[in-house]
């Protein structure tokens, strides 16, 4: 592979990250520039598992198309899948049932919930602290269990079609969430007891990666990574979709701009999403979980944008259709890519150990990037 | 071991036959001669090299999309693989076993993992997880950069189904590689025998 | 702002910009040879303040590309498209990756995918393609029998 590293002056010491490596939370080839032990310069190489989506997708049908977005951030995939769906009945003017709506929301903030339990939990496993990661998935699996029962699947669930959801709630789905939800409550001030008040864990993440306000907005930083510098930027707030506008949920919005600031922020983002989940689990309004469209969707010549608040971030979806059965140009605008290129500008100055700990906490998931 | 003392003592009993039929437990392979004072072992060296070597067996962790996650899943608590041997998931591939390609192939990282297999030291298995890894998955038409298979790159001994894979599937091929290393019938063991 | 004052204001600022109508956001569509400058003052004018790059992306049009940005505002929260015809046989355009710091990675992708130049950027080379790659994969007329397999 010819990769060109920029100049470096003497004394400088290249070192690979990746791609393979257990910390890089997936394929993520990172060139580093130190001196000494300082980093000077981070250079993320791309590209190792890019699927080539967009070309694909250009000749997936309009229904087809959704799921390969599963793929691409699999930890939030109903979030993803979404806002594709979102994009096409914008295109086609399709009203979504209450009832889907509703259920629609559940699944997101179900799916925010398990994204934010793994992030939780391979953080803390990148700093040092083992034992956290079989904490974290064990609540995971209650949450694979609920929707695999109404779903069909435990990671690329494949639920969301244009104009609502593919299959109706399962009888169980209330009871178990309600008893997930009690169960969890608990469980999140275990996870307050054992990280967030650690003294270890506060002197590891404590004014390591400084991000700005100004510097958040320009590198088009998104979702925690943002708000933990001071940006108000949740989609669902500003740009309300489906019920988002009628609930009551707070946006954590941190003031330190640093790793402890963006774990801060995520974690307060799981209790509001529970909250979300208690407001609307007893009004699931009755009535169809899908409406009626055809079997051949095609969207008239024209190009529509939608966007949803993933677990990392914006997701937007631009479909550029020229009145095919098969979209023109698809364009994912992916929350990871953005949030990435602020990781040079975050790194500098630190050590090897404090770039993981940024990562960690900039929650890549690096197939959402490459695409 | 303990040997029931219903035969006579010149004939030899299989292990098995202690074991009941549907119990996990793997006996040791061989069989027993009980004598005075105790008891002898009669086996191949082989039997019990591969019985020793697939009751141990070392992941490396590379997880490159969807199918890591249900590998991690599988390690975790609930669908615990360090029961069957697969404890210490090695990062490096000087001390690992198994490579477990979890999650697509593409055309930039094949010379990696290819680079990573040469890197573990002999014997080593490869268990291609998901569709992607079998046979490139839901990227197969119309892409530009997927390899179609890891199989393209590296020899796989077990192919798991799904996209992903549940982690009871992911389970049961690693049983499965077990059982094969103890039959012999991995392709490492067939190029050793040949030569 | 809404739409119109928008529109009203970015005809100020380039007289020969053209609108489109029937678009959900105000849509505007300029010459490349006028972007650097246009983007400067979209990020610089009060009242405007568009700080906020959060897509970049290209569309190849078969007869000529169509470069999109799409800008928005986090003081004043309107949204802003901005399109730019390139030439498909020699496609370049300014850069504006020092204007906002998120372009350098997406101007890199979409040079990566199309071939689109972009004239002052820091670091122009591939991002998710090997660097050895011959073709701009994301191209109409892109060709690759080896790897791709047609439905």
């Amino acid at each position: 592979m010819l990769e060109e590293i920029s100049t470096t002056e003497q004394g400088d010491l290249v070192v690979n990250l990746g791609p393979q490596h257990p910390s890089t939370h997936g394929v993520l080839h990172l060139v580093i520039t130190l001196n000494g032990e300082t980093i000077k310069k981070v250079e993320p190489h791309l590209g190792y598992i890019h699927r080539s989506i967009e070309k694909m997708c250009e000749s997936l049908s309009y229904r087809q198309f959704i799921y390969v977005t599963s793929r691409m951030d699999y930890l939030s995939s109903h979030i993803n899948n979404h806002g594709c769906a979102l994009c096409v009945e914008k295109g086609l003017q399709i009203e979504v049932p209450p009832r889907a709506k509703v259920i629609r929301v559940l699944m997101d903030e179900l799916t925010r919930l398990a994204s934010h339990q793994l992030w939780w939990g391979a953080m803390a496993m990148d700093v040092g602290a083992l034992t956290p990661f079989f904490h974290a998935f064990r609540e995971r699996e209650a949450i694979n269990d609920i929707m695999e029962e109404t779903c069909g699947a435990r990671l690329t669930m494949n639920y969301m079609v244009p104009g609502g959801v593919m299959i109706d709630l399962h009888p169980n789905f209330q009871r178990r969430t309600k008893e997930f939800i009690a169960f969890f409550r608990s469980k999140l001030a275990e996870y307050d007891e054992l990280v967030t008040d650690n003294v270890i864990f506060k002197s590891r993440m404590e004014g390591v990666g400084y991000l700005s306000y100004a510097d958040a907005i320009s590198y088009g930083c998104s979702g925690p990574t943002a708000r933990a510098s001071g940006v108000s930027c949740d989609i669902r707030k500003l740009y309300p979709y489906e019920v988002y506008g009628d609930l009551s949920f707070e946006e954590p919005i941190g003031t330190g701009g640093d790793c402890y600031a963006r774990y801060g922020v995520r974690m307060q983002e799981m209790r509001q999403s529970l909250s979300i989940i208690e407001q609307l689990i007893d009004n699931i309004p009755e009535g169809e979980f899908q409406a009626k469209t055809k079997a051949v969707l095609k969207l008239p010549k024209g190009e529509f944008y939608s966007r949803v608040e993933t677990a990392r971030g914006e997701f937007g979806v631009y479909i550029v259709s020229e009145g095919g059965m098969t979209p023109y140009r698809i364009k994912f605008r992916s929350p990871g890519f953005s949030n990435l290129s602020a990781l040079d500008h975050m790194a500098r100055g630190h050590k090897i150990g404090d770039l993981v700990a940024i990562m960690g906490t900039l929650d890549l998931v690096i197939p959402d990037i490459d695409r | 071991m303990d040997v029931e003392q219903k035969h006579t003592p010149d004939q030899p009993v299989p292990p098995s036959a202690t074991v009941p039929p549907d119990s996990p437990v793997t006996p040791f392979p061989g069989e027993v001669h009980p004598t005075a004072g105790g008891g002898i072992v009669l086996s191949k060296l082989d039997e019990v090299i591969n019985w020793a070597r697939s009751n141990s067996l070392w992941p490396l962790v590379f997880g490159t999309s969807c199918c890591a996650i249900e590998m991690m899943s599988t390690a975790a608590a609930k669908y615990d693989w360090s029961r069957f041997g697969f404890e210490v998931a090695r990062a490096t591939p000087r001390q690992a076993d198994v490579i477990i390609i979890a999650g697509t192939i593409v055309n930039k990282m094949a010379p990696v993992l290819k680079r990573l297999y040469d890197q573990m030291a002999d014997p080593k298995y490869v268990i291609a997880m998901g569709a992607c890894a079998t046979s490139g998955g839901p990227f197969f038409y119309n892409t530009y950069s997927v390899v179609k298979g890891a199989d393209h790159v590296i020899p796989v001994d077990v192919y798991i189904a799904g996209c992903p894979p549940r982690p009871e599937a992911l389970l049961h091929a690693l049983i499965t590689l077990q059982e094969k290393i103890r039959s012999g019938a991995t392709r490492e063991q067939i190029k050793t025998n040949q030569e | 702002m809404n739409k119109e004052d928008l529109q009203q204001k970015i005809t100020g600022l380039l007289p020969s910009a053209s609108f489109e109508e029937a678009s959900e956001w105000t849509t505007v569509t300029i010459d490349p040879a006028a972007w650097k400058d246009l983007a400067g003052q979209l990020r610089h004018t009060d009242g405007l303040d568009l700080d906020y790059l959060f897509c970049v992306t290209c569309v190849d049009w078969k007869t000529h590309f169509t470069m999109l940005y799409h800008l928005t505002s986090t003081i004043h929260r309107h949204t802003l498209v901005v399109k730019a015809k390139l030439d498909r046989n020699h496609p370049v355009i300014a850069t504006v990756s020092d204007i906002w710091r998120t372009a350098e990675f997406h101007e890199r992708e979409v040079y990566d995918l199309f071939g689109v130049s972009f004239t002052g950027h820091p670091d122009l080379r591939r991002l998710f393609m090997t660097d050895d790659w011959e073709g701009w994969p994301l191209r109409k007329d892109y060709e690759d029998p080896i790897n791709m397999i047609k439905l």
